[in-house]
C-alpha cells in the first residue's frame, strides 16, 4: 500500500462524518413518523402532544367505532377497488406505448412530452382543468370515472419510463429467432417479450397501485359525493386532530411499508426467475 | 418488413385517455378563463374582465411572487441537504449492495401517504410539540416558542422534509454514473480533495441536480394540502387562492389564476434547462 496513514485516517474521519449526516438524515425524514406513531398510543384523556400520559390502544379502537370514523370502511373499499383498477391499467397502457416506442414512429417526441407533462404538471392544475370541463359539459363526476382518469394520467408516465427502461435493454434477436422460425405476432409476444418483461410490466403495475392509492391533489376536485380514503384524511385533518388520526396515519404507513415488501419480493423473485 | 405490432393499436388507447383527461382539460382552462362568472358558474363569452380583475389587485401576483419565494427557498434547502447525501450514497458506500439498501431506505417515504407525513408534523412542531421539548432539554431555549407550527419556518421545515427525496433520486443517479477512473487520475496529478470535487464532481451532477430542482420546483410551487395542514391556512399559496375560488364556484377566475401559475412554471423549468443542460443526462 502506497498510500500513507494520515491519507487512510482523513479517509476513515470522512466518512464518519457522512455516515453521521446520514442517520442524521434518517431522523429528519422517520422521526416524525415514528412521533405520530407513539402518540397513537396515548392514553384516553390525552391531547396530541408529548408527553405520554400512559399507554392506551383506545384511540386504535376509534377507529373502528363507525359513530367516530362515519363512512371510513367505505372510502377504503373505494380507494382498493381504485387502486387496482389503476394497477391493471397502468401495466397495460405503459407497456402498450413503451412497446410502440421500440420502433420511430411519427409525432413520438410530442407524445413523450404529453405522458411527461401528466408528471411534471401539478394535481391541482389536472384536477382543475377536468372539474371545470366536466362542469361546462354538465358531466357530473364520479371516483370510478373522472377520479380514475386522472389518477392514471399521473400513474402512466411512471410505469411508461420503468417500461421504456426494460426494453431499452430488450435482446430483439430472441423475438426474430421465433419470428424467423413461422411464429405469429401473439405467438412472439405470448412466449417470448411478455415473460421476459414481466418483471418491468409488475412494477408498473405496483407503482400505479401505490400512486393511485395514496393520490390526492387530483382525485380531490373529481371524485363526485363519494370520497377515497385520501379524502377522508383531508377532511379531518382540517377539522380537529385527534390522536385517533394518528391511528389512522399509522396504519395507512404500514399499509404503504407492506406493499414495499410485497414489491421488493415479488420483483426480486421474478427477475431471478427470468434470468 | 413487419416488427412487432402496429403502433396505431399501441398507442392509440393511451394517446385517447392522455386527449381526453390531460390535454382537453388543459386547453379548456384557456378557454374557459375568457369566459363570464354567474354566480352559479360560468357562461360563455369573451371578455378580459377576468384578466384585469386578476391584475387590478395585488393580492394575486403577491401571492405567486410569494409561492416562488417559498419554492425557492424549499429548493435551496433540498439541495444542501439532500447532495451530501446522495453523495455519500454514491461515493462513501463501496458495496452495491449496502448502496442500494441505503438509497431505498432514504426512498420508503415516497411510497408512503404525503397527507400523512404532513400530519406526523403536527405533534413536533406546537407550541408542546416535539421540537420545543427538545430544544427545552437541551437548554437552548427556556421558554417554548410559538414559531413552528402555523408558521412559514414550519412549513418550509416540513416541505423540505416532504420533498427532500425527490432530490436525492437524481443527484444520487447521476453521481454514481460518473466514471472513478478520472477522480483516480485527477488525484495522481495533484488535484486537491476539494479540486476534485469542484472541477470533476460537481459539474458531472450538474443533469441530476437539474432534474432534482425540477421536481421539487414543480411540487412546491403547486402545492396547497401543507399549507393548510401545517401552515393552518394562514399562508397564502397559488393553490389554496384556486381552492377558495373553486369553494365560491368562481370558475373562471380560478382558471386565470391557474394559467399564471402554469406560466410561471413553464419559465421557472425553462431557466433551469438554461443554466444545466439535461439532455445530455436523458
Amino acid at each position: 500500500m502506497a498510500r500513507s496513514t494520515p491519507e487512510r485516517r482523513r479517509k476513515t474521519l470522512v466518512k464518519t462524518l457522512f455516515g453521521s449526516y446520514y442517520v442524521l438524515f434518517l431522523i429528519f425524514i422517520y422521526g416524525p413518523m415514528f412521533a405520530m406513531f407513539t402518540l397513537s398510543f396515548q392514553a384516553q384523556q390525552a391531547g396530541i402532544n408529548f408527553p405520554m400520559k400512559g399507554f392506551s390502544i383506545y384511540w386504535w379502537r376509534q377507529l373502528f367505532d363507525p359513530n367516530v370514523m362515519g363512512s371510513l370502511h367505505q372510502s377504503l373499499v373505494r380507494s382498493l377497488v381504485l387502486a387496482i383498477v389503476v394497477m391493471v391499467l397502468t401495466a397495460l397502457l405503459s407497456t402498450m406505448l413503451a412497446m410502440a416506442y421500440r420502433q420511430k414512429f411519427f409525432g413520438s417526441g410530442v407524445l413523450f412530452y404529453t405522458i411527461m407533462t401528466g408528471l411534471m404538471l401539478p394535481g391541482i392544475l389536472v384536477g382543475l382543468g377536468v372539474s371545470l370541463l366536466t362542469s361546462a359539459l354538465k358531466i357530473p363526476p364520479a371516483w370510478w370515472f373522472t377520479g380514475l382518469g386522472v389518477q392514471l394520467v399521473w400513474s402512466l408516465p411512471f410505469g411508461f419510463l420503468i417500461m421504456l427502461a426494460v426494453f431499452n435493454r430488450f435482446d430483439s434477436r430472441l423475438e426474430e429467432a421465433a419470428r424467423d422460425m413461422g411464429a405469429s405476432e401473439w405467438t412472439v409476444f405470448r412466449e417470448i417479450t411478455l415473460p421476459l418483461i414481466l418483471p418491468g410490466v409488475i412494477s408498473a403495475g405496483l407503482f400505479g397501485f401505490t400512486l393511485s392509492y395514496d393520490e390526492f391533489p387530483r382525485t380531490m376536485l373529481l371524485s363526485g359525493e363519494s370520497n377515497t380514503l385520501p379524502l377522508d384524511i383531508y377532511s379531518f385533518l382540517t377539522q380537529r386532530v385527534r390522536p385517533s388520526l394518528f391511528a389512522m396515519g399509522t396504519a395507512s404507513t404500514l399499509f404503504s411499508v407492506f406493499l414495499i415488501v410485497v414489491f421488493l419480493v415479488v420483483y426480486t423473485y421474478l427477475s431471478k426467475r427470468t434470468r | 418488413m413487419v416488427k412487432g405490432f402496429p403502433t396505431a393499436w399501441l398507442v392509440t388507447p393511451g394517446l385517447i385517455w392522455l386527449l381526453v383527461f390531460l390535454v382537453a382539460p388543459l386547453l379548456s382552462i384557456i378557454v374557459f378563463s375568457f369566459w363570464t362568472y354567474t354566480g352559479s358558474g360560468m357562461a360563455p363569452d369573451f371578455t378580459l374582465k377576468n384578466y384585469v380583475d386578476y391584475f387590478s389587485s395585488p393580492i394575486y401576483l403577491v401571492t405567486l411572487w410569494d409561492t416562488l419565494k417559498y419554492t425557492v427557498t424549499v429548493m435551496f434547502f433540498c439541495l444542501i441537504v439532500g447532495y451530501p447525501i446522495a453523495y455519500f450514497l454514491a461515493m462513501q458506500v463501496e458495496t452495491f449492495k449496502w448502496q442500494m439498501a441505503l438509497f431505498l431506505l432514504c426512498m420508503v417515504p415516497f411510497w408512503i401517504s404525503y397527507l400523512i407525513r404532513a400530519l406526523a408534523w403536527i405533534p413536533m412542531l406546537g407550541r408542546n410539540g416535539l421540537l420545543n421539548i427538545a430544544l427545552q432539554a437541551l437548554h437552548i431555549i427556556d421558554e417554548p416558542l410559538t414559531m413552528f407550527l402555523f408558521s412559514d419556518f414550519g412549513l418550509v421545515m416540513a416541505m423540505v422534509q416532504l420533498y427532500v427525496v425527490l432530490c436525492v433520486g437524481p443527484i444520487f443517479f447521476s453521481l454514481v454514473k460518473i466514471d472513478r477512473s478520472l477522480l483516480e487520475a485527477s488525484r495522481d496529478m495533484g488535484a486537491s480533495h476539494f479540486q476534485v470535487f469542484w472541477e470533476i464532481i460537481r459539474p458531472l451532477s450538474l443533469p441530476g441536480v437539474a432534474i432534482g430542482m425540477i421536481f421539487v420546483f414543480v411540487m412546491v410551487m403547486g402545492e396547497f394540502a401543507t399549507a393548510v395542514v401545517v401552515g393552518g391556512g394562514k399562508t397564502a399559496m397559488v393553490g389554496t387562492i384556486i381552492l377558495n375560488l373553486l369553494g365560491i364556484v368562481q370558475y373562471p377566475f380560478a382558471a386565470v389564476n391557474a394559467l399564471w401559475l402554469m406560466l410561471g412554471m413553464m419559465l421557472g423549468v425553462f431557466v433551469i434547462m438554461r443554466l444545466v443542460d439535461i439532455r445530455k443526462e436523458l
